[in-house]
């Protein structure tokens, strides 16, 4: 053989163990997806015992049917609160950053820390007063609410994100066009924001992800079953006298789906503000 | 920097402190004002006293010599104890081993591992339930099947073995987090380090100690500050995978915050509760902010 005897070892070691290690972490995504599409006396006992295997998509149908939280309204509602809960705290992110990156005002890095500091902080601080003040406001059990508590969570990292991302682009056509006379809002949004665009990407898909996957927010702003999200109506599905697997993991497979998609679709963009978000360039 | 004195900072800034003001810094401070009284009466430390004295929160009749529970902050210290290590070289580990150039697919792997990450955390904690569940769950009937009949139970409904679970199904989602970060912060090491040092003979050990390691540390340090975030954040896990349950053996502050809001309308309670988890992530926050400086 031409690969000497040493590295020959060391080959069959390391994929050994790099291929346990990919295998144990894909074991439980495999248990959902056989749970989904068998029928519940095959897998009660185990879905690795492959005889015998009948393929159905009846949990996918019960868990559409479900009589009291059907999962397609939850995934309805989730989109309804995902889309505007990302695009919002972006647009006002964005603009915050660019005055951390570009400008100097008094207090500047006190309110930065300050931002920091929001990052780190637990949902539950504010929840209790937040109930009481959107109650007040008449945006307790409504969609709009819920965005726009979302929208504020967003802000702190994504001007933290961004602020990173506006610091490492080069500033010489920005001041090319102040020369030319163009405002400094022209600026921002001719110059800065195309200029910026795979970092707004970035940051647009996580926090989409996020908002999506949000459940302590919507289980304290939305009590009405009808208006509950995708990710809330999940733990409702087990049923009454045993735990219904068959419906809960087809649910779990429709409401994972969603960010699923976005991470095959966008990874370059994921990856790098998964990485950009927690460090500082 | 330009234009120091203008008042366009603060038209760029103005949108977001908006948002914030009404719906971030006024609940926090509310929140704190809420933790002083009860029934609308200013009652001082003594909501802090009850609750901190309070078995639900430390519970040192039965820790830690008696079965569960033990009290939610102790949960979230035993948490962190196995999450915080266990992701933390797990994820060095896998970043080390995936980066080695004979592994074929490691892309694919990194990707599996990672897939933790990217789906909701109630799916995570519901994935954990089936995990550990008798008959259904692969974990009890690999350990029946190895002879270890005590474990080969729903690990989720009974005290001494609820936490574990959810620690160990956390481990499941949290690990892909550091090996992502170590996989950025190794591929940014220059290679001449490592060919210098093989020239000047190290070993491979003493290429990672002296090498590898200390060029790591800032990564460390960000991967460490956000796992303990998480750690004591963690919430939608318990919630669906044991409820905090079996009676609070698997509490933690997170979901004791959200029984005394929900369940018992104890807003001020609730907001005890809320300030002490705050307080306790002031720690990792300030370590983060001051690596800044």
């Amino acid at each position: 053989m031409g690969i000497p005897r040493y590295k020959l070892k060391r080959y069959v070691i390391s994929n050994t163990i790099a291929w346990i290690a990919g295998i144990v972490w894909l074991i439980p995504f495999l248990g959902v997806l056989m749970a989904s599409v068998r029928p519940y006396d095959q897998i009660v006992g185990g879905w690795w015992h492959l005889h015998p295997f009948t393929l159905t998509i009846k949990n996918y149908i019960d868990a559409f049917n479900h009589p009291m939280f059907p999962i397609g309204v939850g995934l309805r509602n989730s989109l309804i609160i995902a889309v505007p809960g990302a695009i919002i705290p972006l647009i006002v992110a964005s603009l915050a950053a660019y005055a951390f990156a570009r400008y100097s005002f008094p207090v500047k890095n006190y309110l930065f820390a300050f931002i920091i500091l929001l990052m780190a902080l637990p949902q539950q601080m504010t929840v209790v007063p937040l109930y009481f003040l959107l109650r007040n406001m008449h945006l307790l059990n409504t969609f709009r609410g819920l965005i726009l508590v979302h929208s504020a969570w967003g802000l702190a990292w994504i001007t933290f994100f961004m602020r990173n991302y506006f610091s490492m682009l080069p500033t010489d056509v920005e001041e090319a066009a102040r020369i030319d006379g163009a405002s400094d809002v022209k600026i921002f949004y001719k110059i800065v924001l195309p200029m910026a665009l795979p970092g707004l990407i970035s940051a647009a898909i996580l926090q989409f992800t996020w908002v999506w996957s949000d459940f302590f927010l919507a289980l304290v702003f939305l009590q009405d079953p009808s208006k509950y999200v995708a990710t809330q109506r999940l733990p409702l599905l087990r049923g009454q006298y045993y735990v219904n697997w068959g419906v809960l993991t087809a649910a779990s497979i429709l409401v994972m789906i969603v960010p699923l998609l976005v991470y095959a679709l966008f990874q370059k963009y994921y990856i790098s503000g998964m990485i950009g978000w927690s460090t500082e360039k | 920097m330009r234009r120091p004195r203008s008042l366009i900072p603060l038209f760029f800034l103005l949108p977001a402190l908006i948002l914030l003001v009404p719906f971030v810094i006024y609940p926090v401070l509310k929140t704190i004002y809420l933790s002083f009284f009860l029934e609308g009466k200013f009652v001082g430390l003594a909501n802090y006293k009850h609750v901190l004295l309070s078995s639900d929160i430390i519970n040192l009749d039965r820790f830690p010599t008696k079965s569960p529970p033990w009290g939610s902050l102790i949960n979230n210290v035993i948490f962190i104890a196995i999450h915080l290590p266990s992701t933390i070289f797990l994820g060095l580990g896998l970043a080390l081993l995936l980066k080695r150039e004979e592994v074929k697919g490691s892309s694919l792997i990194k990707s599996i591992i990672f897939l933790g990450m990217v789906i909701p955390m109630i799916v995570g904690g519901l994935i954990t339930r089936f995990l550990f569940e008798k008959g259904a769950g692969v974990v009890p009937s690999i350990l029946g099947a190895l002879g270890i009949k005590s474990l080969d139970i729903t690990w989720t409904a009974f005290p001494q073995t609820a936490l574990f679970a959810v620690i160990l199904g956390s481990i499941w989602i949290w690990t892909g987090f550091s090996m992502l970060m170590y996989s950025a912060g190794l591929a940014s090491i220059p290679r001449d380090y490592y060919e210098a040092a093989l020239i000047d003979g190290a070993s491979r050990f003493q290429i990672f100690r002296n090498v590898t390691w200390p060029l790591l540390k800032p990564i460390t340090i960000v991967v460490v500050a956000m796992t303990l975030l998480w750690d004591l954040k963690i919430f939608d896990v318990v919630y669906v995978a044991t409820g905090g349950g079996p009676g609070g053996a698997s509490m933690v502050l997170a979901l004791q915050m959200w029984d005394y809001f929900a369940r018992e309308l104890n807003y001020n309670y609730a907001a005890v509760v809320a300030v002490l988890l705050t307080t306790l992530t002031l720690i990792p926050a300030m370590w983060l902010i001051r690596r800044r400086e």
